[in-house]
């Protein structure tokens, strides 16, 4: 039963966008594309690489960004924007984090025609490792979901929380390999090492690029996720009760 | 029309010893930052993050309310009652002291509540029945008798948005007591509309209410609570001041306020 409160609920937030102008949710994806044409042509002529290669990591790197960086940025508002909701009715608050991971899901869907279109106009098929984008998608979609409510219950509680990830976002994306190569690196290759978002990023965009994803990116992801799980586990039981007194 | 009641079980809504209290969080404590500068500065930097105000909202409350109980709230500004039955209502977690439910709740403290302003009427239906967790079959089969009280007629196809505001008061009074759960709460009395819907709309509260197995109502207004209800909880600053039949309880807060 819950699951079609929430399937619903996000649904409509998507649905809100088309309402009132045609293209709705693909303005979004207009605005990525144009930054994947723009920002890929220009870095492959930056670090002189061949556009034919370059483009389509671009493309990728940026869709899978956009999917991670939106959840981020908007976690922070998941309890607060629905206290009306939360106030008046007794829901599981799970409801909500689902609602918010289910309706950027819809948009990272909406953002994958980008990624269709270039691999139409490079002649790209990733052949069978692109079967492995399913678990990696899904591997991507439990931190999303386990990350968002811990996130969303410590912004209801202090409120700077949003601004600080948000500058925190900003930073990670210049300081991980969306819009250009860890090769590159040379000598600070650690700058990738070292950084979990580079292996959450890897681990979907190999396969859909037609390799398959490196042992090490898959091993951090699932460590990513383990700790994830023990942060929800450590917060959600013990501070649910005062999320209605938070918001 | 009458509201259809949903399954009866014995009904039954008991507070034991329950108290709730509210930290007030203002300005810095509200801050991370500040928080932390705090802590790592031993209190020298950021002073007011420490500065925490705890209100006792709710003080030990006991009661037990079964089947055809219907027990008023009264108190002055502040007392606690919206506090009271949010506990009842499962939105709020009493710090100490349990809250044991038998039955369907139904919230009525804002009956506006869930509707979207770009969806039509007929989907905001829906989508209330989702929200009172209200099966798809039971939605439908209740769909055509809320449209004919709305009296919106193909209005119900227009986005609500474009809706006046009492088209829109029609159509969330309709959706919110088309279906009769065992426990009402109500902060205020519920009402509704222009003179011909409000007739209509008296008859069929009135009816909800009746059909209810417990209910609870938190109003000002002394007469539509004597009318209502059969005991009366008098609360004073978060604690209980008095618990008993109704116009006993009311008649002795009528002496203190004057």
């Amino acid at each position: 039963m819950l699951w079609r409160v929430w399937l619903t609920l996000g649904w409509n937030d998507i649905l809100q966008r088309y309402r009132r102008s045609v293209l709705g949710p693909f303005w979004l994806t207009a605005s990525m594309g144009v930054m994947v044409v723009s920002l890929g042509i220009l870095y492959a002529e930056l670090f002189k690489i061949n556009i034919s290669d370059f483009m389509p990591y671009v493309c990728v790197g940026l869709v899978i960004w956009g999917f991670i960086s939106s959840i981020l940025n908007e976690a922070g508002g998941l309890f607060t924007s629905q206290e009306l909701f939360i106030k008046q009715i007794k829901l599981p608050y799970s409801i909500y984090v689902w609602k918010f991971v289910w309706s950027k899901t819809i948009i990272f869907a909406h953002n994958l025609v980008i990624y269709v279109a270039v691999l139409l106009y490079f002649h790209i098929w990733p052949g069978a490792p692109l079967i492995f984008a399913i678990p990696s998608f899904l591997l991507i979609l439990a931190n999303g979901l386990l990350a968002s409510l811990y996130l969303g219950m410590i912004s209801a509680r202090f409120r700077d929380v949003p601004q600080i990830i948000a500058s925190a976002v900003q930073v990670v994306f210049f300081v991980t390999p969306v819009l250009w190569k860890p090769e590159l690196l040379g000598s600070r290759r650690y700058v990738a090492d070292w950084n979990p978002f580079y292996y959450l990023i890897e681990v979907l965009r190999s396969p859909l690029l037609g390799q398959w994803p490196s042992a090490v990116s898959i091993e951090v992801t699932l460590a990513i996720t383990a700790l994830n799980f023990v942060i929800v586990v450590a917060c959600f039981p013990r501070f649910r009760g005062r999320i209605a007194y938070w918001v | 029309m009458r509201p259809m009641s949903s399954t009866k079980l014995a009904a039954a809504l008991r507070l034991n010893q329950v108290s709730v209290s509210f930290p007030i969080y203002h300005g810095a404590s509200r801050s991370l930052k500040k928080i932390i500068l705090n802590r790592t500065s031993k209190g020298k930097i950021a002073k007011d993050a420490s500065k925490r105000i705890v209100i006792e909202a709710l003080n030990d409350i006991s009661i037990s309310l079964v089947e055809c109980d219907r027990l008023a709230l009264i108190g002055s500004n502040g007392a606690g009652k919206t506090t009271l039955l949010r506990v009842m209502a499962g939105v709020y977690e009493p710090v100490s002291g349990q809250v044991i439910v038998n039955g369907r709740i139904a919230p009525m403290f804002d009956i506006g509540i869930g509707i979207d302003p770009e969806l039509n009427g007929y989907e905001n239906i829906r989508l209330r029945g989702l929200l009172l967790q209200l099966s798809h079959a039971e939605i439908e089969a209740r769909l055509q008798e809320i449209v004919d009280f709305t009296e919106l007629g193909d209005y119900l196809h227009m986005p609500v948005r474009t809706y006046s505001s009492g088209m829109m008061m029609r159509l969330t009074f309709a959706v919110s007591t088309c279906f009769v759960p065992d426990i009402v709460l109500m902060d205020e009395w519920v009402l509704a509309g222009d003179l011909h819907f409000m007739s209509k709309a008296q008859k069929r509260i009135e009816s909800f209410v009746e059909m209810s197995s417990i209910l609870v109502l938190a109003s000002h207004n002394l007469e539509l609570l004597r009318r209502w209800c059969t005991k009366a909880l008098w609360l004073h600053n978060g604690r209980v001041k008095a618990l008993g039949p109704v116009d006993e309880t009311i008649d002795a807060y009528q002496r203190e306020a004057q």
